[in-house]
């Protein structure tokens, strides 16, 4: 099968119709996707439509987006004014959006083809899309398993061949480990890079948005198409303060004299089978003429308790607005407005989004703010500080994604502090803000795929895209496809 | 009230910021539109959508900032306000907690012996304001969300006000100065500005000073409900202490609205709720940087304020206190006056002008006084030839309503319609000659019987005025006129 930029080029040079490219993958969805489980919703028609658009163009010999033809998956809590934008959840099971998301509005000037919104956790609280009220999502390499999580039905979708890449959104590792978990490449651009604007938010200063692809080429073209400075983001960086770069232009050249960090203390955390996948990946980049120097992230034990309460603060604001009135579920059983609040985010709201929703309104609550989230947010600041030195000293930090591959399905789930604790390598990239990527990097004993995460400082996902390509090259884990 | 107390008062303000779009989207701000026709995906709370500061409401903020003497914060930020609403869409109100963007001002208040009364003000911030709800549905409320967005100024004073007049002597000054700065149109049927006073008493007995519960008067929406709702309280509360003897204590703060039909207060919520609004910073909006060359591109557009104008006026022009007054009860008729005296003509002329035509005119043309179509020279001239007695004051009078007509000059509409006074004293003198030959017997009693020499006189006058059409300067008559009779 090709890759989006192979894609993309022939149906560019006239070689293949975009039609026939995406008639294709709905045919594939047809077949596998009652197993896989990626979508929430298929936009077949306005798929199929846009994809004639495409191959009008081109016939006229008019120019194309960098997307042109290829398929494409996008988790459904970024915002589609031609199909529902559910965030896997009961509240907004029938929620239309009156507008499109910024990255939504640069996909389609890029020509892509939108095929359908992707699966994951209720309002992208999970790591193993188990939390999704909708639809469960599995992972294609063994189907009793997770997908890993929030954006397991973007990382699935890729994964088993139904959308040329996808985009997913980062809260906490919520493209790098599902990304890590089906085997593809998934990255999370710096905090600001690309706009939030119709991204439905989860813990905003957080939240970002970013590709999962089937290797680093596609995930570059992809970057092309949705970073940028976007005024209606308030918190999207100026092209001033971060010019922006053709990622493509110079990824196939290794860095010269690449120093690459690592963090020994952080390793027993994570499973033998991850532990000797990461450490060969490190072997490679050595005879790749790579330096690794050993250094200490003395703050990256906090990371896990600070996220879970700033994030969790801002999720507390961020869902108030979830409350029946003016859209979304509304309880039938309401007698009065109280209730029409009450009974409605009762009913709709999952279990975990109201475990979340509880945290968070518990931590900025008078008499403790200053304990916990006064106190997570100098400690963010001290993480961020541990960010800055590492990359002082080297260009980049690689540690897992994951301490363990793709769980049974259920096995976590009567345990949220087990599942918590399994986003211990993402997690402080996201405190930082600074870009991660994972990338394929090998198997367990059973099979199922280990991913490589390296980080990079901010705004620097070019230099990222060309370390994690350099190792690409030389491996071939990428080209694996799961049994269907 | 046998008692000795004092009225204790602190208010805080909410002002309507008069900016084209909404606070934090680009939605236009409307009034009394078709509800729900000014709202975008941001104003709603729509999932997904995000705010992004609108500047200038923030530059208005900070310029009647230094209007009111606040230090002004070099680094400012937004918090999320966080309670249940259903005219809050998000259910959290953007506002300002910890930081605001000002804080540590005061206002002078005129006082009615002359005086003025410094008031501090404790903070002044910026947020949005919320929807609307209806209730004429039946079994239904209907929210309207045209309002939602709209930047709201929240100014905050020290309890420092003791009479139900310095409060409303503070608020109408408060309204002049943000109409000055044009940052609000400050029209308080429109809801522009709301008050909410914190009121209560210190009452004196056996040599001991008892404090009284204090009350909070939600929402008030004109100058004369603050006054009364504060007079009505100061009654109510006085009575309830002779009764009572109910002191403030912590949490005993009680809630009240107005009842504008029974002129009284109500009581809406008898303890201080323990609100826990869980301000958190704002993560999708950044914080500001108010810097020097911004703070300073602002304050060079701060004018001379109202207040400032007003004094200058009674030492400078040697106005009245009350014309003064009236002069600078807006920028445009205060700006006008003063450009037009500085232009030569006489204070009181151009004063009378002004209060007794021009702004009559402008209230039926429903526009500022300074567009009348009437420049500041060309009212300077009509001031002029009235001074110096080519036109008559009523002459004037109506040669500015014609210039405000057609925009003519003064010289020019008095010369068409005849207006112009005939001041030479030779043309004048055949006049009166021809007059005193004509009527000996008028002359004979202005001179001789002092029972009808007022009425003789003025008989005699009349007919000089008669013969020159009207058009013979008065002052010029009478002078020539008695010179002869008493010769």
């Amino acid at each position: 099968m090709d890759t989006a930029k192979q894609l993309r080029d022939k149906i560019a040079a006239g070689e293949v119709q975009s039609v026939d490219a995406v008639q294709a993958v709905f045919d594939r969805i047809e077949k596998i996707e009652p197993n896989i489980g990626a979508y929430l919703s298929l936009c077949k028609e306005q798929a199929l439509e846009k994809a004639k658009q495409v191959d009008a163009k081109i016939a006229s010999g008019e120019s194309v987006g960098a997307l042109a033809g290829v398929p494409v998956g996008v988790k459904d809590n970024m915002c589609t004014d031609f199909v529902a934008t559910t965030c896997g959840s009961k509240m907004l099971e029938k929620f239309n959006a009156p507008y499109n998301a910024h990255v939504v509005e640069k996909l389609r000037a890029a020509d892509a083809v939108i095929v359908g919104k992707c699966n994951l956790d209720e309002f992208a609280m999970g790591s193993s899309t188990e939390n999704s009220a909708l639809k469960q999502t599995v992972n294609p390499w063994d189907t009793t398993r997770v997908p890993g999580g929030s954006s397991g039905g973007s990382a699935a979708a890729v994964a088993a061949g139904l959308c040329s890449v996808s985009l997913g959104s980062d809260t906490g590792g919520s493209i790098r480990q599902p990304a890590s978990f089906c085997g593809v490449v998934g990255l999370k651009p710096t905090y600001g890079r690309v706009s939030r604007y119709g991204l439905v938010a989860y813990g905003s200063s957080l939240d970002q948005i970013g590709p999962l692809a089937r290797n680093v080429t596609d995930a570059a073209l992809t970057l092309n198409v949705i970073a940028g400075h976007d005024e209606r983001d308030s918190t999207s960086i100026s092209e001033a303060d971060a010019p922006l770069k053709d990622y493509l232009t110079d990824l196939e050249s290794p860095i010269e004299g690449l120093k690459i960090a690592v963090v020994p203390a952080l390793n027993d955390a994570a499973d033998a089978a991850v532990r000797a996948a990461t450490q060969a990946a490190l072997e490679i980049y050595q005879s790749l003429g790579a330096e690794i120097i050993e250094i200490e992230m003395p703050h990256f034990d906090y990371a896990i308790s600070t996220y879970y309460v700033i994030a969790t603060a801002e999720a507390s604001g961020n869902l108030a607005r979830y409350d029946g009135v003016h859209y979304g579920h509304r309880s039938p059983d309401a007698e009065n407005y109280v209730e029409v609040y009450s009974k409605s985010r009762s009913e709709a709201f999952g279990t975990e989004v109201k475990r979340r929703i509880m945290l968070g309104t518990y931590a900025l609550s008078s008499g403790y703010y200053d304990a916990y989230y006064l106190k997570a947010l100098k400690v963010r600041n001290l993480i961020r500080q541990d960010f800055t030195n590492a990359f002082k000293q080297a260009d980049c930090l690689m540690l897992p994604v994951s301490p363990t591959t793709a769980f049974k399905i259920g096995e976590k789930t009567d345990d949220p502090l087990q599942m918590y604790l399994a986003d211990v390598y993402t997690i402080a990239v996201n405190l930082a803000g600074v870009p991660g990527i994972s990338v394929p990097c090998g198997f367990d004993e059973k099979n199922l795929p280990i991913g490589l995460q390296i980080v990079s400082e901010p705004f620097s996902e070019d230099k990222l895209l060309r370390i994690a390509r350099m190792y690409e090259k030389e491996t071939d884990w990428h080209t694996k496809k799961p049994p269907l | 009230m046998d008692l000795q107390y004092k009225i204790i008062v602190g208010l805080e303000i909410h002002v309507h910021l008069a900016t084209r779009t909404k606070i934090f989207c680009g939605c236009e701000l409307a009034y009394g539109d078709t509800a729900n026709t000014h709202t975008c995906p941001v104003c709603l709370g729509m999932p997904g959508s995000l705010p992004v500061m609108n500047k200038k409401a923030l530059e208005y903020s900070i310029l009647t900032g230094l209007a009111l003497n606040c230090k002004i914060a070099p680094f400012t930020k937004w918090d999320r306000k966080s309670y249940y609403y259903p005219d809050l869409p998000k259910n959290y109100q953007i506002s300002q907690y910890d930081l605001p963007f000002s804080e540590h001002g005061y206002i002078e208040i005129p006082l009615a012996d002359g005086t003025t009364k410094k008031i501090r003000i404790t903070r002044a911030h910026l947020e949005e304001d919320a929807g609307k709800n209806t209730h004429t549905l039946g079994n239904f409320s209907a929210i309207d969300l045209n309002r939602a967005g709209t930047p709201l100024l929240e100014i905050v004073t020290e309890p420092d006000m003791n009479s139900a007049e310095e409060v409303g002597a503070l608020a109408r000054e408060l309204q002049r100065i943000v109409r000055y700065l044009g940052v609000s149109e400050a029209d308080m049927q429109k809801g522009h500005m709301r008050f909410e006073p914190n009121i209560n008493l210190h009452i004196t007995r056996d040599g001991q000073i008892f404090k009284t519960p204090i009350s909070e008067v939600k929402n008030l929406n004109s100058f004369r409900a603050v006054e009364r709702s504060i007079a009505y309280e100061a009654r109510r509360q006085y009575q309830e202490f002779v009764e009572t003897g109910k002191t403030m204590q912590m949490g005993n703060k009680a809630t009240y609205g107005w009842d504008d039909d029974n002129q009284m207060t109500v009581l809406q919520r008898e303890k201080e709720e323990a609100h826990d609004y869980r301000y958190f910073p704002d993560p999708d909006l950044v914080p500001v940087k108010v810097d020097a060359d911004w703070l300073g591109e602002i304050k060079s557009r701060l004018c001379e304020l109202p207040s400032q104008m007003q004094q200058r006026f009674v030492s400078e022009y040697g106005l009245s206190n009350y014309d003064a007054g009236v002069l600078t009860a807006d920028r445009a008729t205060a700006g006008f006056f003063d450009k037009t005296v500085k232009l030569g003509a006489t204070v009181k002329r151009v004063c009378n002008l002004l209060t007794q035509t021009g702004l009559k005119l402008a209230k039926e043309k429903g526009v500022p006084v300074d567009q009348l179509n009437i420049t500041d020279e060309a009212l300077a001239d009509l001031a002029k030839m009235a001074d110096v007695g080519d036109v008559s004051a009523s002459a004037a009078t109506t040669i500015f309503e014609m210039m405000a007509e057609s925009g003519e000059n003064p010289k020019k509409i008095a010369e068409e319609k005849n207006l112009i006074q005939k001041s030479d004293s030779g043309e004048i003198e055949t006049l009166i000659d021809q007059v005193i030959a004509e009527n000996p017997k008028a002359v004979e009693d202005a001179k001789n019987n002092p029972k009808k020499a007022k009425k003789s006189a003025g008989f005699l006058m009349g007919q000089v005025m008669q013969k020159s059409k009207g058009q013979a300067n008065p002052k010029v008559v009478s002078q020539i006129l008695n010179k002869k009779l008493n010769a």
